[in-house]
């Protein structure tokens, strides 16, 4: 249990600086604050332009799915930079336990995220036409919480499905665009077709928008409980999916020799 | 006549090069529908009458201002990252001259996200197709393109300054979607943005194009995209010579 622990905090930490050593604050300010900040008065004003909703809705949809942001491409980094950087077999002949190996990556992961939401409610507070009664805070943040956590786990996937595919950084591209596209992020869900509606039910981030939106508009957390429990779910699935992944592509690039193959 | 065979052989080397590359073919292709498909559906949704046409091609540019910015930002990069950059700075033709059609593939890849947008929303999204101008429609495309790879060279040669090239491409694809009013209406916007909206080409290139295919009189913004053009030319050119003397001073031409 001790050796768990010690791999889960000490081993998360350090791939964490590793992160950070290639992504140096030159780097992370301009992707994790800046392009979050634009992206928000982006779709505000193109809500605007359409005459769709009001600056709530855009700046409490993207703010959540830009918790998405930190842990899909973390996650993603975290396992194809193994790869990528030929670490990955060394990794994998430790007889550390998988499970808080990879979980303990995505801790710090989960708090960048929710510190690159917390930024884009703070842009939409300053530079558009959001209020937030401070009562509201602690609710919305167990949402973003909530939000990151289930974001992170679905970046597990990503990540375990780059031990098999050549481009990893390209699935977690086109992982995050979709999420934009099928989660209400900018859209209202009904607007959608169903079929699409059934799709971004069964992701991260729409239950958690969805609950955040409540919230800004002064719903208390009991009153989305609901929902935030289903986010929360949604994101013990996608870890378990993901762990398994994780572990039959293991297997699999040990029987294959194919685990350093970029 | 040796530097136009210079600039096409570049170019379509370049252009196949790229149609290669996944990243590419997201950034291109995959990434402007799906955010076309937002865009459609807020429209769509939204009060403002008849904008699908002119939602589409926002989109289309979009893409092209994606490729030039990822391909452009970081081509003098790419070029250390190959090993490459010493022989295109040493070949007897000028260093200009070999980026430029480099920088020129990474708008026309561009081209793919219009093409896939306006498919996207014809099939998808009834967008309507009538081109009112389709010779000034014909004019404004290539124009537009070039207005944009030639503000790529002026990216390939700033950038280059900067170590997290990468990071500044990330930054600057929602501003200038934004800023140029590619799906919104500049008067929307604070009126400190016109003035910067005004030097980057991509606003007149949108313009040029919505008011070739919309209605309205495309000319003197397919002029604006000439000349703007012709300055970023210049400022490339000077940007280039700097950054050729001083990793040639220093010794850092090959340090990636």
């Amino acid at each position: 249990m001790r050796e768990n622990l010690r791999v889960f905090f000490v081993g998360g930490y350090i791939s964490y600086r590793a992160l950070f050593n290639w992504m140096h604050w030159t780097h992370y300010i301009p992707t994790m604050l800046g392009a979050p900040l634009f992206q928000v008065l982006f779709f505000a004003y193109v809500g605007r332009f359409a005459q769709l909703e009001d600056d709530t809705f855009y700046v409490t949809g993207n703010a959540v799915q830009l918790s998405a942001m930190a842990g899909v491409y973390g996650m993603a980094m975290t396992i194809g930079g193994e790869r990528w950087t030929q670490t990955l077999s060394p990794l994998l002949a430790t007889p550390a336990n998988r499970l808080p190996l990879f979980l303990g990556r995505s801790l710090p992961l989960i708090a960048n995220g929710i510190i690159t939401s917390a930024f884009a409610f703070c842009v939409g507070a300053l530079l558009l036409d959001f209020n937030l009664p401070a009562g509201q805070i602690p609710a919305l943040a167990v949402v973003v919480v909530a939000s990151a956590f289930a974001c992170t786990s679905l970046g597990l996937v990503v990540g375990a499905l780059g031990l098999r595919g050549r481009d990893v950084f390209f699935l977690a591209n086109l992982v995050v665009f979709s999420l934009l596209l099928f989660c209400g992020v900018n859209i209202p869900l009904d607007s959608l077709p169903g079929w699409m509606q059934a799709i971004g039910r069964a992701l991260p981030l729409t239950h958690g928008i969805e609950a955040a939106r409540e919230i800004a508009a002064g719903a208390s957390l009991s009153d989305v409980s609901n929902l935030v429990w289903t986010e929360i779910g949604i994101g013990v699935i996608y870890a378990a999916a993901g762990f398994g992944l994780f572990r039959l592509f293991e297997f699999e690039g040990r029987r294959r020799a194919s685990l350093e193959t970029i | 006549m040796s530097v136009l065979r210079l600039l096409w052989a570049g170019w379509i080397f370049h252009v196949k090069s790229l149609t290669l590359s996944g990243f590419f073919i997201l950034t291109s292709v995959l990434q402007p529908i799906i955010f076309a498909s937002v865009a459609y559906f807020m429209f769509r949704a939204g009060a403002r009458p008849g904008t699908l046409l002119y939602v589409a091609l926002g989109a289309g540019m979009m893409g092209i201002w994606s490729s030039t910015l990822f391909g452009s930002g970081g081509a003098i990069q790419w070029q250390r990252w190959q090993g490459t950059l010493e022989y295109c700075i040493a070949v007897p033709p000028p260093f200009l001259l070999v980026i430029v059609p480099l920088t020129l593939a990474t708008a026309s890849i561009g081209l793919y996200s219009l093409t896939a947008t306006l498919l996207w929303g014809w099939i998808f999204f009834d967008v309507p197709m009538e081109i009112t101008h389709p010779l000034a429609f014909a004019v404004a495309l290539p124009v537009t393109v070039l207005g944009l790879g030639l503000l790529g060279l002026v990216l390939a040669s700033t950038f280059i300054l900067y170590r997290n090239a990468n990071a500044l491409s990330n930054l600057l694809e929602f501003p200038v979607w934004l800023a140029t009013g590619l799906l919104v209406s500049l008067s929307l916007l604070p009126a400190w943005v016109g003035p910067i909206s005004w030097v980057l080409a991509p606003t007149w290139g949108i313009n040029a194009l919505r008011e070739a295919a919309i209605a309205g009189n495309p000319w003197p913004e397919i002029g604006m995209c000439l000349l703007l053009g012709a300055v970023y030319l210049v400022i490339g050119h000077f940007a280039l010579r700097h950054f050729e003397r001083l990793a040639r001073e220093r010794a850092t031409l090959a340090i990636a």
